[in-house]
């Protein structure tokens, strides 16, 4: 397990400190300056950009409908477990898979998803190969791909949450939306907390979805970090250069984590 | 009358959803058992004549029995080093008493807070250097432990009671009789959900293999479908019997041990 998570992240660091292809025996010490090359790059804060957008968008949309899923599922009704399944689905499904179809799906002519348009009398654009419309198109599937793992979590927190506290409410007669705002909402906050940090935390390293679905393109729409890193690091040999990347990656998600440690325990000072 | 109201637009809301969830994978197989011409016709969902031999023409069109073979190797070799590493160390964790127990399981815990890209690079010079590239060892080791496993045991054997085990130490049982004839015997919930935890990571996953394999001989089913749709980019019938064979075995697997599954993932979710 060490050799395989803390003597890399360490060696990572160091590495991105040196020019290197991989190959050649000597490896030459550049200092910082991977990272200000990095910093002057206009690909990587493009890169940065993509990224960012991507795992807010996919943060946002899916926390929203697993919620919505979730507390439509939370009362006694048949079919309860078919929903689940379905909804599920979508999250086990590998993502080589899902990126194959889902291309499919955004075809211009062929795809269900223009043809679908064009019946309500509507021109689809040609998705994935036009540059401001590519990254709608990834972040359709990324939250497909997210919203039964949160619905999942949410259903048992919602499970969680105590009967009488619905029925004191009511008696004081407040009505659905009230109880949703008053005592669903809040005690749902840190369960919350929970998944959009693991949320951000999955979408910052997306890369399968774009290798398979755009390549990064078109014009570096879909260019996210996962992909930048990988095309630095194994295409183009830089490996010092991917490293510096990599630990830009590291940086934002230690950032969210941060952020999660800060948000639950000011939450727990107030409880 | 507004309860019933309530009740079908529930439905109606839901089964909206879970359609938009399903219909992919739908439209994975209508088209895969479509002729190729039909493609261009209306979109009817269901295809008049059931072209089966689109999954025959695929499974040729690449070596994807090969593929196959290298994934199950690959699958069946995490998931069996996971669940025997993991639940020895999630013992270990839970019963034992040694020097430094606390700051390792913090350690353990530690590695799934480093982010995958990471680990990456210098993970594959490692398995460069020992010479492992295209080969089952650079699928398998790398992943033959899991903190998370560990962390899902460690957690079940807490929750064991004590008084069984202090009853065969009694009786004389060394701690690895103890532990093979008493305690996994007990553990087959938490062995199930570690189970399928492994072969839904291994059997999907796709950077670390695409970057450790190099042949064809040993690409696994996901770089395998990636390369195929590469190459055969616009003959959707094949790509969707090819995407529809490698998704399969995760979904039986899935529904196969769903309840385990959605118990693990709610017990990480939930404790703090």
């Amino acid at each position: 397990m060490g050799t395989f998570n803390f003597y890399p992240a360490l060696y990572s660091l160091y590495l991105s400190l040196f020019e290197w292809n991989g190959l050649s025996p000597t490896r030459e010490f550049v200092g910082l300056a991977n990272y200000t090359r990095l910093l002057a790059s206009g690909e990587f804060w493009n890169s940065l950009w993509v990224t960012l957008r991507y795992a807010g968008g996919v943060t946002l949309l899916a926390l929203a409908l697993g919620l919505g899923v979730a507390v439509l599922l939370n009362q006694p009704m048949r079919g309860q477990a078919l929903y689940r399944v379905l909804y599920f689905l979508p999250v086990i499904t590998p993502t080589v898979a899902s990126g194959v179809v889902w291309k499919y799906l955004f075809d211009p002519t062929q795809g269900v998803v223009n043809r679908g348009l064009a019946e309500v009398g509507l021109v689809g654009p040609s998705w994935l190969s036009d540059p401001s419309w590519a990254l709608v198109a990834v972040i359709v599937v990324g939250v497909w791909k997210r919203v039964g793992f949160n619905m999942v979590v949410y259903l048992a927190a919602l499970q969680g949450i105590p009967k009488t506290y619905y029925e004191a409410a009511q008696l004081d007669g407040a009505g659905p939306w009230q109880q949703f705002r008053y005592i669903t909402l809040p005690l749902l906050a840190p369960t919350t907390f929970f998944l959009v940090v693991t949320a951000l935390i999955d979408a910052f390293q997306v890369f399968d979805l774009v290798y398979v679905m755009t390549s990064g393109g078109p014009l570096g729409g879909t260019d996210v970090l996962g992909y930048y890193l990988y095309r630095q690091g194994f295409r183009y040999s830089e490996l010092g250069f991917a490293s510096a990347v990599a630990y830009v990656m590291f940086a934002l998600i230690f950032v969210v984590t941060l952020m999660q440690f800060r948000l639950t325990r000011g939450g727990q000072e107030d409880g | 009358m507004a309860r019933s109201l309530r009740v079908v637009l529930t439905h109606l809301l839901l089964a909206g959803g879970a359609f938009l969830s399903a219909m992919p994978f739908l439209w994975m197989l209508t088209t895969a058992l479509k002729p190729e011409s039909a493609l261009y016709q209306p979109p009817l969902l269901f295809p008049t004549h059931f072209q089966w031999e689109n999954f025959a023409k695929a499974w040729q069109a690449a070596p994807f029995p090969r593929f196959f073979l290298n994934s199950a190797v690959m699958t069946v070799g995490i998931v069996l080093s996971q669940t025997l590493f993991s639940a020895m160390a999630g013992y270990a964790f839970a019963r034992m008493r040694f020097a430094g127990r606390n700051l390792l399981f913090f350690l353990v815990l530690g590695t799934m807070m480093i982010p995958f890209p990471v680990t990456l690079i210098p993970s594959f010079l490692v398995v460069n250097a020992l010479g492992w590239i295209d080969t089952y060892n650079a699928l398998i080791v790398p992943r033959a432990v899991s903190a998370f496993a560990i962390f899902l045991f460690r957690q079940f054997f807490l929750s064991l009671p004590r008084e069984l085990e202090e009853a065969a130490l009694m009786d004389g049982a060394g701690r690895l009789t103890l532990f093979f004839r008493i305690v996994l015997p007990l553990s087959t919930p938490v062995i199930a959900a570690s189970a399928i935890f492994s072969f839904l990571f291994a059997w999907n996953d796709f950077l670390w293999p695409l970057l450790v394999t190099n042949s064809p001989d040993m690409r696994t089913v996901q770089v395998g479908l990636a390369m195929f749709q590469g190459q055969y980019g616009v003959f959707w019938t094949l790509l969707c019997a090819a995407a529809t064979i490698v998704t399969l075995p995760a979904i039986l697997a899935f529904l196969a041990a769903q309840r385990q599954f959605i118990a693990g993932i709610t017990n990480t979710g939930l404790k703090e």
